[in-house]
């Protein structure tokens, strides 16, 4: 007998057994349509999806939601937002208490922190952080037995046999210092990093402007991969006053520096990370730190594929870290004090799975797959249905499923601009106020929100979100160009506890033509020529769906007779016509970088137009009493005397109506009820650590929601018979017939 | 053959100059680099300064084609054109507009698009050529119309159809596969099968109308009566001599495809979530990578040459009348 075949047979058995083996185990331990595998599966972790890769990952570079989604659990700024209190709250994070701040004039004599403004000539804020809190592991930080960094500098021929960032087997750590946070600051001005902020940072830290110019002039004499020490130039922005502190300069005053410490613009970088990073040949294997965050938080990125998954690992080295111990009214009874005083974080991993097509994202989420979902509009009747008091609530299926609902009010506005350079619509004149007003009461945003939003928005009666200090909520904050009180029925709902009128509703359509006649356009005629009036609207809107909205904007322009004519273009167009002022209506929005109404009430001073300076005003507003109040309201605390100013200039773009207040979206988010502690945050982008998951209770959805259904397979393997086999007896029958003939 | 060979080769150069001097004037007549520089920058806080910093970094602060502030060849050679260009011969991609190496996105994303793309490739062949074959052998009887129609129906039906139904029912209802996903190694077949069948199900209607059309007008010819009248089975008489003797245009059809198979599917990549190529340059355009654009269009191109070399060279092994000169 031959012996060879013999154990060949064993070991194709034994391979295949062993592959058949593992699919059993896997479709025993996880439903056999799982996209997880098994290193992903199991334990404390939570499953998300992103759905467009993230471009930056450097915190001096990066500036967008689906970023910080991952850099506000890796990096840590010295401040963060309290999770649970509204208004939103600054904390300290690592700072061990909030910055103090100290102006000086100047002569650079110290000021008592009540000076005005105007006598402030320098403003030095002093943040403390806390001792003991250390890095992520990183291969940065290795060090071979001598002490001497394992990886820094690396031969190339080392380097060479690296692929995978995995394969840096050695990791060090180390104690956060005053410096990182120093060394970050100077990174805005990096050349090669290329902050978005520069530009706004520069008109306020002190030398920062001069730092990137100098910087600039140095890379240019070096290769691009080079390491460019920025430690070597003089910046007196910012500096270490010992291995804990450190101050940042700043001209003048600018009180909402401080939520600028929450970004993770200002959050420590290790310049061991900067020389590891820039050592040739590591950015040809996309080894970067825009690429492979070094971070303190809670998490680490571990696992970084952004075409298919990118994973969050608990941080070994996090510092004590507790969840919250108290909140807003009403957290306690919805279970969101249940874990006070524990520590941070709860959840070991966080597995991102790129889902680019809503359509997946949602049949995932509902298998199971997903612990949290948005709504989009296609699954949104599904998710939601509106109560008898018109409030969202969840459908019966959903209910069953043991999904609960969050929602809240984003602190973004979308806006529809007047450009006020423009003839027709723009400027302060009586008759151009009085069309843009028209205009206001004549497009019904509820309308607007019902149709193309689901409901998920509050019509804007301002310039500032809800949330926001300055916002002013109920009838207080009514617009009254737009809006008048509805209480005539003397219904008692109507009614607030004083007896005052509760209920609103947009002015008639009369009251806009009779601004429209007063603006010299009776019927959308111009009382001068007898021509139609025709309005122009800008917009880099494209598709179907754009389509309708601007089909509807046309008939909200013809309750007026006037004919609005659509001016589609792309992005790059849009943004050059509004840079040139060549658009005359448009639509925009803001989110908020942070929660204070300079942020939103910047877009209307006049300085920071966008015509000739370039600045976010892209309405080109400019009001000088507007611009006094904002001079004078920017740099004060928050107060009844703030609220003050910010009604006046409120009225006032009221009255002027650059723009056209349209709305705030409201953000619909679902999750499974085996995760805990979610309270939408809209500031904090740090909200991973706070979570809890129940992976028993997942695991026992997941396998009564996946089920495989087989019957499909016989009836498949019939149907695929009973065609088949008339085809093969009609082939015998053929071949038969051909023998015979 | 080789001079053949040597000399289309030597033809694809300024083909391929052509290309990309397309591809470089289409681009920036939509883009210009100050658009692309507010892309990359953000919406937010971005200044004229970054602007200009932005274009000198990733070089795009030159001239176009001809930069006139320069003396001699450099009027030429100090440009946009050039100095992006020229790389893209020796396949030298370099970093893409966000910093990331085009030429390791491209070896880390071929894979997973050549998982589903290869055995849709060949699967879907075998399959399609044998229900075509299946549908001449029936021709003119109610198997065959029947077939026919099946064809139309499906090859009328939109593609994206079949993958959002191919979730639903298998996916969704079934639970047979995870709707979307990929995991590497050996994990990936629970992954590929349903966008592999998808595929193949989405491509039958065309396809196997196109091969019945090819058999048709072969099963009429001489020798097919030849091989019958020698006894030959009908089988042998299909896959062996109508077959044989359609390869040509089925050639012509396949063979350039198969260079660029690794470049994947837009749609099915892109809901099945696979992690391959089909997106790439779809991507790049959105975000304005216009070093990505230029890298993928010119594989695209060389791609497609070679895929029209082996094309040429397929003719000879099947038919012995073809010879290169």
């Amino acid at each position: 007998m031959a012996e060879g075949p013999v154990p060949e047979q064993g070991k194709v058995a034994k391979i295949a057994f062993a592959i058949l083996a593992a699919c059993v185990l896997a479709a025993c331990t996880q439903p056999v349509n799982s996209p997880y595998s098994a290193a992903e599966s199991g334990g404390s972790v939570l499953y998300s999806a992103f759905g467009e890769r993230p471009k930056h990952l450097d915190p001096a570079r990066s500036y967008s939601e689906n970023e910080y989604v991952f850099l506000g659990n890796i990096y840590e700024p010295p401040l963060q937002y309290h999770y649970l209190k509204r208004p939103y709250e600054l904390e300290p994070q690592t700072a061990a208490g909030m910055p103090t701040v100290r102006y000086f004039d100047a002569a650079g004599r110290e000021l008592p922190v009540d000076a005005d403004s105007a006598r402030i000539a320098l403003s030095e804020y002093e943040i403390r952080i806390k001792p003991g809190i250390r890095y992520q592991p990183h291969p940065c930080f290795a060090r071979d037995a001598a002490g001497k960094p394992r990886y820094i500098p690396m031969r190339p021929e080392e380097l060479a046999g690296i692929d995978n960032f995995l394969d840096f087997t050695e990791t060090g750590s180390r104690e956060l210092t005053a410096d990182d946070y120093v060394y970050q600051i100077r990174r805005l001005a990096h050349p090669r990093v290329q902050s978005p902020i520069l530009g706004l940072m520069s008109d306020y830290i002190v030398g920062l402007k001069d730092l990137a110019k100098v910087l600039a002039e140095a890379a240019k004499a070096q290769s691009k991969e080079a390491y460019l020490d920025i430690n070597a130039f003089d910046f007196e922005g910012a500096y270490v006053v010992d291995r804990h502190t450190y101050r940042v300069r700043l001209k003048g005053k600018y009180p909402q520096f401080v939520y600028w410490l929450a970004m993770p613009f200002f959050a420590p970088v290790p310049e061991e990370a900067e020389r590891f990073y820039r050592q040739p040949g590591m950015a040809a294997k996309n080894f970067s730190l825009d690429w492979q965050p070094v971070g303190t938080g809670a998490y680490y990125l571990a696992e970084n594929e952004p075409n298919r998954v990118m994973r969050l690992e608990r941080n070994p080295h996090y510092r004590e870290d507790f969840y919250p111990a108290e909140g807003a009214p009403g957290d306690r009874e919805a279970g969101l004090l249940a874990d006070a005083g524990k520590r941070l974080p709860m959840v070991d991993r966080v597995v991102y799975s790129l889902e680019k097509e809503d359509v997946p994202y949602w049949n995932k989420f509902l298998q199971g797959y997903y612990d949290a979902s948005g709504i989009t509009s296609d699954s949104f009747d599904q998710a939601i249905r509106m109560n008898a008091d018109g409030e969202p609530d969840l459908t019966p299926d959903m209910r069953e499923r043991g999904i609960q609902l969050a929602t809240a009010a984003r602190p973004t506005l979308s806006y529809m601009g007047f450009n006020m350079l423009d003839p027709v619509v723009g400027g302060l004149s009586e008759p151009a106020r009085k069309l843009r007003q028209a205009l206001s009461i004549a497009i019904d945003y509820e309308e607007f929100i019902s149709i193309f939003l689901n409901g998920r928005g509050l019509v804007g009666q301002g310039p500032i979100p809800p949330g926001i200090f300055g916002y002013r909520e109920g009838i207080e904050g009514v617009n009254p160009v737009v809006f008048r009180t509805d209480c005539a029925d003397r219904d008692s709902r109507s009614r607030g506890n004083d007896g005052g009128c509760q209920r609103f509703k947009r002015r008639p359509l009369e009251d806009a033509r009779r601004l429209l006649a007063e603006a010299g356009y009776p019927n959308g005629r111009d009382a001068r020529t007898g021509q139609p009036l025709t309005l122009y609207f800008d917009t880099a809107a494209s598709g179907p769906e754009a389509k309708s909205r601007m089909d509807w904007f046309r008939k909200q322009f013809a309750k007026l007779d006037i004919q609005l004519v659509v001016r589609a273009t792309d992005y790059n167009r849009f943004q050059d016509k509004m840079r040139k002022g060549s658009a005359q209506i448009f639509e925009w929005g803001w989110n908020a970088d942070y929660p204070d109404p300079e942020n939103f009430l910047f877009l209307l001073y006049g300085p920071h137009r966008k015509v000739g300076t370039g600045g976010e005003n892209a309405a080109n507003y400019q009001n000088p009493r507007f611009d006094r109040l904002f001079e004078r309201m920017k740099d004060m605390d928050n107060s009844p005397e703030r609220q003050a100013v910010i009604d006046r200039m409120v009225h006032l773009v009221r009255e002027d109506a650059p723009w056209l207040f349209a709305f705030h979206p409201k953000s619909f988010g679902l999750r499974h009820g085996w995760v805990k502690n979610v309270k939408p945050n809209l500031m904090s982008h740090n909200l991973l650590k706070y979570r809890r998951v129940d992976p028993a209770a997942r695991a026992t959805y997941q396998a009564k929601w996946n089920r495989p259904v087989l019957w499909p397979v016989a009836v498949t393997a019939a149907v695929l018979a009973g065609m088949i086999w008339p085809a093969v007896a009609a082939y015998r029958r053929r071949q038969k017939a051909t023998a015979h003939a | 053959m080789l001079n053949y060979i040597v000399r289309r080769l030597l033809y694809a150069i300024p083909i391929l100059l052509g290309v990309n001097l397309l591809t470089f004037a289409l681009f920036f007549m939509v883009n210009t680099p100050d658009d692309m520089a507010r892309i990359h920058l953000g919406a937010k806080h971005v200044t004229e300064e970054a602007i200009q910093g932005w274009k000198r970094e990733h070089g795009y602060d030159k001239p176009l084609f001809f930069n006139a502030g320069v003396e001699g060849a450099a009027k030429v050679g100090d440009t946009l054109f050039v100095e992006k260009s020229l790389k893209l011969f020796v396949l030298d991609f370099g970093p893409a507009d966000d910093g990331r190496d085009i030429a390791r996105e491209i070896k880390t994303r071929m894979w997973p698009s050549l998982a589903i793309a290869l055995p849709t490739f060949l699967v879907g062949l075998l399959a399609y050529i044998s229900f075509a074959l299946l549908l001449v052998f029936f021709r003119g009887t109610r198997l065959d119309t029947a077939g026919v129609i099946l064809c139309v129906a499906l090859m009328s039906i939109s593609g994206l159809f079949y993958v959002i139904a191919g979730q639903y029912v298998m996916g969704k209802l079934w639970h047979w596969f995870p709707i979307s996903g990929y995991q590497p190694g050996l994990d990936a077949w629970k992954f590929l099968l349903m966008p592999v069948l998808v595929s193949l199900v989405a491509g039958i209607g065309d396809s196997a109308r196109f091969y019945r059309a090819l058999f048709i007008e072969e099963i009429g010819k001489d020798y097919v009566r030849t091989a019958r009248a020698k006894g030959l089975s009908e089988l042998r008489v299909l896959f062996r001599h109508v077959l044989g003797n359609a390869m040509i245009p089925i050639l012509t059809g396949v063979v350039v495809v198969i260079p660029r198979l690794f470049l994947g599917s837009l749609i099915i990549e892109s809901f099945f979530g696979i992690p391959g190529l089909g997106s790439y340059t779809i991507d790049a355009i959105q975000a304005q990578d216009f070093a990505i654009v230029r890298s993928m269009v010119f594989l695209g191109s060389l791609l497609y040459i070679a895929g029209l070399v082996l094309t040429d060279i397929s003719y000879t092994l099947v038919d012995p009348r073809v010879r290169l000169e």
